[in-house]
């Protein structure tokens, strides 16, 4: 059925259809209403989990990972400082192999003081170990929770649902809302390779030597890597129910492209119409949008690039004395390559500067228009603004 | 692609505004409607900004509204008419609540077609909000669906009952009236 929801209440009634046992979370602007409708709907009968009330993100994510570890299916949500007050806590989630999920609404972080959209939050998790989604419209919200589901439970992998505060979190739109039973077919209900009982008791979480640590490590960086295949899988499954596709990432007019965009989350969907008034005056131009950061798809993208194709890489983010992390990211993934495409990084829309249609008709310019230039791609990154 | 923004104070139910077209534009069922509110802190009385666009196919574009094609004033204490049409596109539209004639409130609006309701009076008539802080959203809804036509006042009242937490008759009847004051005096007179 379709009906108009904000982005944060697709999260929610996401999570709903989910069935999730508990949830436990902490309010931050921008992410309040996706716990707050579950915490209406578990006081009006419509959600049958537990919500589980505490005083700091650091105790959700803690009760989180006590209810995964006794099989429980679990879902939190948060934002920028919410997030960097658990991290200690989504370290512990991803090495106990427990599929947690959660929803990202990304928040620029303090100092100073900001609400609004800014993906440093998010990338500064990257190496948590959690799977990582980034969605650009609220129907993708709502599908993107399902899919974390199905994914982390397969792979053991805890999985963060992000999008933009604001831009997406409070935005309204008509979306369709699966019906319970598909979304039964799709998601089975969780069953752990291994949990807290009474009866037949077990450590959890135990010292370990570095024989064992090592080879644990290294069996999460496999299997997060591995994962690759079951986001991919579990794309083709949700399409044949649903109808809806998504996989790691999208592509839109890419084929002849004179250069490519790429971005992510909300400004991933305002860069079709910029390609399209690109090409509607003659350029070439396309759209790599990014789904998955984690697992990040290295090898599909080392495939999928051309050097004479170069990449405008958009990011709503920045690591300071780095530059944008997509940015970095993508290079790092195209090194050593035969004939790697020049690429150009631009950093814009940090703490929730509007990433506008022109503004993207600017950064795409920049990049296709400096290909004749020596020197191939820049190391440093170009600072963007719409001035309005 | 219809642009509307929207300006308002805390309180008076500007975003609410914008979230019931989006429900009424689907319930017509011949476009699509993306609502977005200004990214602020919502207070009390403080301006605030909201922004819907209206188009036949999927709406990609995710920005703040620049080049409005109606501009649609909540509170007409709000500002500068100079400032509050920013933007407004020359064959633009100003919906205005107040109970001046259009006549006499378009003296400020230069270029703009100007339409004006008595929102506030319709409001205070049915027990909407009080003299200092009247809940205007559902009069105003109810002329921007006669004057723009993107929603029937059928869908507009069901998106109405769909979305206010209280008084749901009353705000539908808000509405009403202002659909048909709209209908009567500002197409008469256009």
């Amino acid at each position: 059925m379709r009906k108009v929801l904000m982005g944060n209440h697709c999260a929610a009634v996401a999570a709903a259809l989910a069935k999730v046992d508990v949830v436990s979370a902490y309010p931050i602007t921008p992410q309040t209403q996706s716990v707050e409708l579950l915490a209406e709907m578990e006081a009006s009968g419509r959600f049958k989990g537990r919500f589980m009330r505490v005083e700091s993100e650091h105790s959700a994510m803690a009760e989180l990972l006590g209810a995964a570890t006794a099989g429980a299916r679990t879902f939190t949500s948060t934002s920028s400082q919410g997030l960097a007050y658990m991290h200690e806590l989504l370290h512990w989630v991803s090495g106990a192999r427990l599929p947690v999920v959660m929803v990202e609404v990304n928040r620029a972080l303090a100092a100073p003081w900001n609400l609004w959209a800014d993906q440093t939050d998010s990338l500064s998790q990257r190496d948590t170990g959690w799977m990582q989604f980034y969605c650009s419209d609220n129907q993708e919200i709502l599908d993107t929770v399902l899919l974390a589901y199905r994914i982390a439970e397969q792979a053991a992998i805890p999985a963060m649902v992000v999008f933009d505060g604001f831009v997406l979190s409070h935005t309204y739109e008509a979306v369709d809302v699966p019906a319970q039973e598909d979304v039964d077919r799709f998601l089975p209900p969780y069953q752990p390779r291994q949990q807290l009982d009474v009866k037949r008791p077990l450590a959890f979480g135990s010292l370990t030597g570095p024989r064992d640590y090592i080879r644990l490590r290294r069996r999460l960086d496999g299997d997060l890597r591995r994962s690759i295949e079951l986001v991919e899988r579990a794309g083709r499954e949700f399409e044949r129910i649903f109808g809806r596709r998504y996989g790691l990432w999208e592509e839109y007019r890419c084929e002849d492209a004179e250069a490519l965009l790429v971005a992510s989350g909300a400004p991933g969907s305002t860069a079709k119409e910029a390609v399209d008034a690109l090409r509607a005056r003659g350029r070439r131009a396309g759209l790599l949008r990014l789904r998955a950061f984690r697992p990040f798809p290295a090898e599909a993208l080392r495939r999928f690039v051309k050097a004479q194709t170069p990449l405008a890489v958009v990011d709503r983010n920045c690591s300071p004395g780095t530059g944008g992390i997509f940015f970095q990211e993508i290079k790092a993934a195209l090194y050593p390559h035969p004939a790697p495409p020049p690429v150009y990084g631009f950093i814009a829309g940090l703490g929730g500067g509007d990433i506008t249609q022109e503004l993207l008709e600017e950064i795409w310019l920049e990049a296709a228009d400096k290909r004749a230039e020596p020197g191939a791609a820049r190391v440093e990154p170009v600072w963007m603004e719409d001035p309005r | 692609m219809v642009e509307i923004r929207f300006h308002g104070r805390g309180g008076q139910g500007t975003v609410l505004a914008a979230k019931i077209l989006a429900e009424a534009v689907l319930r017509f069922g011949q476009a699509e409607c993306l609502a977005m509110p200004e990214f602020g802190v919502e207070r009390r009385g403080a301006p605030v900004t909201a922004y819907a666009r209206v188009s036949k196919g999927k709406i990609r574009l995710r920005t703040r509204i620049y080049e409005p094609d109606v501009v649609v004033i909540l509170d007409p204490t709000i500002g500068q008419s100079a400032e509050i049409a920013k933007g407004l596109k020359p064959s633009g539209l100003v919906l205005i609540n107040t109970e001046h004639s259009a006549q006499e409130a378009a003296a400020a609006w230069s270029e703009a077609r100007v339409i004006c309701v008595p929102a506030r009076a319709i409001a205070l008539s049915l027990g909407l909000g009080s003299a200092a802080s009247p809940i205007v959203n559902t009069a105003v809804c109810g002329a921007l669906a006669a004057v723009t036509g993107l929603a029937d006042s059928a869908a507009l009242e069901a998106a109405i009952r769909a979305s206010v937490p209280e008084k749901p008759e009353q705000n539908v009847e808000a509405a009403r009236r202002a659909y048909e004051y709209c209908r009567e005096t500002n197409h008469a007179a256009a």
